[in-house]
């Protein structure tokens, strides 16, 4: 592991310079509720992208695509303000294997 | 204040520091300084809003007493940390309860180790003085640290008294302009103020505020010299009043040394080697310097204004004691004095030249001046 800089080579009074730091600090393990989206429900208003306040809903072309679970800390607002309920929120230690890596399911199995 | 036109200023009036805010937001709604004035609802306020304009660039300056400095306790420690130089003007005044509107130093003695530069006046000249000073050593970029001038509320604070001031462009010429490296404002830049700093780096950044506040002090000795460049009237860290060949001194901050300085001539006409010693610079603590000045005294008083509720002594006493370990034999008795305003009177001085002079001056614990039993 690289040396940590010392007092010296530090900027002063607790200053970063370099600006978007914050999403090499991976906030996702604090989390205690996962969300998970039916992806046959949702219709891809993009509420849940405007409300949240990690930037962790991932929209791709207009669509909402997933979590990013480094940076979710569960807090629910996506679930809260969901018009049409397509996400909840599962424990942790109980959330199951029917979700992609991001977080996606679909309800209604497509043949 | 007016003369050096801050282009901020955030207050809330207390007794004894309104009749300066009183003063200054007159000039601001005549028109006769630029500076944004934020009236707030509270002293946290205040401070709050101090930090957030400086660090987004502006020149900031503000002034408090008493329970308005204890109540911006939190935001005077982020102020230093932060290595924002800001120039708070103090007017001391007693601590609640009970409830006191008069002079003692319990208020600035009380944020002693937030990181501050402190620097105490005798007399209404000084304040002028060292708030000007202030402001470049502040601003010093081997420095980068909150100033706070102070003055014996309603002592100097409400006394009419006449002070040679300077004119507006040489203030102006004096302090510069200040020119923050890293202002919020500058959005080509962005920087973060006040992230989290954990075990990993919190240690380096209050060692770089250590470290600022020793580098302080020459810059300190350079202003106080090229003030006196411009005055004549040049600044150190204290001033030695016929202390050279005394054999006893007294040591004090702000608008007693007056008294003791009458004092001394007193005695000194009656061929007592005595002297005063005034400590201007409080923080940093002129350590060194100190024991040299004075360690070749028989015996040193130190007067407090200020309890330290330490069952030792206030403030001031063991931080001398702690200055003159193993480099002078001197005793060193500790005085509580003045406590809420009450007088120091020249008799109480003659009380304590008295006892350095009869050995009375070894005394572990310090020694209520003036109080009733």
């Amino acid at each position: 592991m690289a040396r940590e800089k010392g007092y010296k080579e530090l900027p002063t009074g607790g200053l970063i310079l370099e600006a978007g730091n914050a999403a090499a600090y991976k906030t996702g393990g604090w989390r205690t509720y996962r969300p998970l989206v039916d992806k046959d429900t949702c219709t891809d208003c993009l509420q849940c992208w405007l409300f949240c306040p990690d930037m962790s809903i991932y929209v791709e072309g207009g669509t909402m695509t997933g979590y990013d679970y480094d940076h979710c800390k569960g807090c629910g607002i996506c679930a809260t303000v969901c018009p049409v309920k397509a996400i909840k929120m599962v424990l942790e230690t109980e959330r199951s294997g029917d979700a992609d890596a991001k977080g996606c399911f679909h309800s209604k199995k497509k043949g | 204040m007016r003369q050096i036109g801050p282009d901020v200023v955030a207050a809330y009036p207390i007794t004894p520091q309104t009749e300066l805010m009183h003063r200054f937001s007159e000039f601001v709604a005549d028109g006769i300084v630029k500076t944004e004035l934020i009236l707030v609802e509270s002293e946290h306020s205040a401070m709050s809003a101090c930090v957030g304009a400086c660090a987004a660039g502006a020149r900031v300056m503000t002034a408090t007493s008493s329970q308005g400095l204890a109540l911006m306790w939190e935001i005077v420690y982020i102020a230093a940390s932060m290595r924002l130089p800001i120039v708070m003007t103090v007017v001391n005044r007693a601590l609640s309860a009970p409830i006191n509107i008069h002079c003692d130093h319990s208020d600035s003695m009380g944020c002693r180790d937030s990181g501050w530069i402190q620097l105490y006046s005798e007399n209404p000249q000084e304040v002028y003085d060292n708030i000007v000073q202030g402001v470049r050593i502040a601003e010093h970029p081997d420095v980068l640290l909150p100033v706070m001038p102070t003055l014996d509320g309603f002592i100097i604070s409400h006394t009419l008294e006449r002070v040679e001031i300077l004119g507006d462009e040489e203030v102006k010429k004096f302090v510069g302009e200040w020119k923050p490296s890293f202002p919020l404002l500058d959005v080509d830049h962005p920087v973060t103020y006040g992230p989290l700093d954990l075990q990993d780096y919190y240690f380096e950044h209050k060692k770089q505020q250590a470290e600022a506040m020793k580098r302080a002090k020459e810059v300190i000795l350079a202003i106080g010299k090229a003030y006196g460049d411009l005055t004549g009237r040049g600044y150190g860290f204290f001033e030695e009043y016929r202390t050279k060949d005394a054999e006893h001194i007294i040591l004090c901050l702000g608008s007693s040394a007056g008294t003791v300085k009458s004092v001394v001539d007193e005695l000194r006409d009656k061929g007592r080697k005595v002297g005063v010693l005034k400590l201007r610079m409080f923080r940093p603590f002129p350590d060194g310097e100190l024991a040299r000045a004075i360690g070749h005294a028989g015996a040193i008083a130190v007067l407090d204004r200020a309890e330290g509720f330490n069952a030792v002594g206030g403030p001031l006493g063991p931080e001398v004691k702690s200055a003159l370990y193993k480099k002078s034999g001197a005793d060193v008795c500790n005085y509580i004095y003045g406590l809420g305003g009450r007088d120091l009177s020249p008799e109480m001085i003659r009380t304590v030249f008295d006892d350095l002079a009869g050995g009375r001056a070894d005394a572990r614990q310090a020694i209520h001046l003036g109080v009733r039993e």
